[in-house]
């Protein structure tokens, strides 16, 4: 029989082939990338649990390794017209920040995206450009996200859970540094996260400002003056900051947009067509775990496709 | 003799926070650290006793206070009578009755 393709080795395409595997079907991991891993290759500590990244993604690569699953790395599927059984689990990609040229971002020094800032977290060295210490940062809350300018309708869901974990973890780095978030709503939708906004409010003292910052300007010193209302006050507002960071959403791959799956209840990792499955964050953002545990199901769903009879 | 037009100069009305002193704010959240945890709920202002027959927005009042905005601040805690309802209906428990007092005794010259 021929091998079932799992396009994508992020967690997600993992996690399926580990699964077909233990079904006794024959998967292959295709990987654009010379690693497996996907985004978690990044990333520093996760939430809510401040796991490490790496230890996940390890206890992951090290099954994958022990199975005998066969991966091919730098290459890049593109046949998703075939007939051949397939698991879709290209994730997503890291909106760009630069689309948003009113923060500046990749145009004036120390603005930074919520990536940019673990992968500083995971080289050891988070600052300004010049080594020093910020007293004053701002994290942007929805840099990507509900936004047609940018034709990101969408929540990205799991960004305000980074934001509030990120300058939870700059004020422990920097006690004396002063953070303030600027969100539009706040949504802690998982086990835990309303806890750690809590926690984050009243222990770490990070300061939660409702509005859409407009604009960030450089300053004669070389620092960052943003502008946002207050709406919480009905007052527009503005301050100076060292370090601005942008919380960046995702973006679908499919064309741009998220994969369509066939419906959100039962055929959550169906698409339209009989031999095409999804897993993770190719159909909508998604935590880790919620990802991992759609490579199972899709795994599920193929394995009865196949027993019947295709 | 010094002609009225009938212009003046507007003030900015931004909150400024590089001007806005905040370290008495940060004074008074370390008193009562359960005062940041608010979530602008409106629930303390809705069943306020004071606040549906005046002008008084305890919400409102007190995020200024946080923001560095201390003006008027005491005269407006002075509309609170101590009843003790917004405490009630808080839902990240803050001692609401006591975040006025502590306002009015930190904030007496503004
Ligand atoms: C800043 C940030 C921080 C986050 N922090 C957390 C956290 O702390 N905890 C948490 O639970 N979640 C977190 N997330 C969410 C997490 O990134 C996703 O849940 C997870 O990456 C989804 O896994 P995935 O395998 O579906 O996709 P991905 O990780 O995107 O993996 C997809 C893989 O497919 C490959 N690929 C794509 N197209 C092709 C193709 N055509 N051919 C071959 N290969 C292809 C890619 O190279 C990639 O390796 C965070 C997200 C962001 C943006
Ligand atoms: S999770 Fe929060 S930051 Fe991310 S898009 Fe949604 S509201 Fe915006
Ligand atoms: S204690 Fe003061 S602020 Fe609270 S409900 Fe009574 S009058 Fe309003
Ligand atoms: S009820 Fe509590 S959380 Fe809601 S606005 Fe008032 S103080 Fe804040």
């Amino acid at each position: 029989m021929k091998k079932v393709v799992v396009v994508g080795g992020g967690v997600a395409g993992m996690q399926t082939a580990l699964s077909l595997k233990e079904r006794g079907v024959e998967p292959v991991i295709v990987e654009r990338t010379g690693a497996l891993g996907g985004k978690l290759r990044n990333f520093h500590l996760l939430f809510p649990s401040m796991t490490p990244a790496a230890e996940v993604l390890k206890s992951f690569t090290d099954q994958v390794a022990s199975s005998g699953i066969e991966v091919r790395l730098n290459e890049e599927f593109s046949d998703f017209s075939t007939d051949a059984p397939i698991v879709i689990a290209s994730g997503f990609n890291v909106f760009d920040a630069r689309l948003k040229e009113e923060y500046g971002y990749g145009i004036y020094d120390n603005v930074y995206t919520t990536v940019d800032v673990e992968r500083m977290f995971n080289e050891g060295k988070v600052g300004l450009k010049d080594g020093s210490v910020p007293r004053r940062i701002a994290f942007v809350h929805c840099v990507g996200s509900r936004d047609e300018k940018v034709d990101q309708r969408h929540c990205s869901k799991v960004c305000c859970i980074t934001g509030v974990k990120q300058a939870m973890e700059l004020a422990s780095l920097w006690p004396d540094a002063e953070i303030f978030n600027f969100y539009m709503d706040i949504r802690m939708f998982g086990p835990g996260y309303e806890e750690l906004y809590q926690q984050a409010q009243q222990e770490a003292g990070i300061n939660f400002i409702r509005g859409r910052v407009s604009e960030a300007s450089p300053t004669i010193d070389g620092r960052i003056q943003i502008k946002a209302e207050d709406t919480l006050i009905g007052r527009p507002m503005k301050m100076t900051v060292d370090m601005l960071v942008l919380i960046v959403g995702m973006r679908g791959t499919d064309g741009g947009k998220f994969y369509r799956p066939r419906d959100l209840f039962g055929g959550s990792v169906l698409s339209d067509r009989p031999n095409v499955f999804y897993a993770g964050a190719a159909t909508a953002p998604k935590t880790v775990g919620e990802s991992i545990a759609e490579g199972v199901m899709a795994a599920e769903k193929v394995v009865q496709y196949l027993n019947d009879g295709n | 003799m010094a002609i009225d037009f009938g212009y003046s100069v507007s003030q900015p009305r931004a909150v400024d926070l590089d001007r806005n002193d905040l370290s008495l704010a940060r004074e008074i959240v370390r008193e009562m650290p359960e005062f940041s945890a608010c979530i602008a709920c409106g629930g303390c202002t809705a069943t306020c006793t004071a606040g549906n027959l005046t002008s008084f927005n305890f919400r409102l009042v007190q995020t200024l206070v946080r923001r560095g905005e201390y003006a008027g601040a005491y005269a407006e805690m002075n509309k609170c009578m101590l009843c003790g309802k917004c405490r009630l209906v808080c839902p990240r428990g803050i001692n609401t009755r006591g975040v006025v007092r502590l306002i009015k005794r930190k904030l007496g010259d503004y």
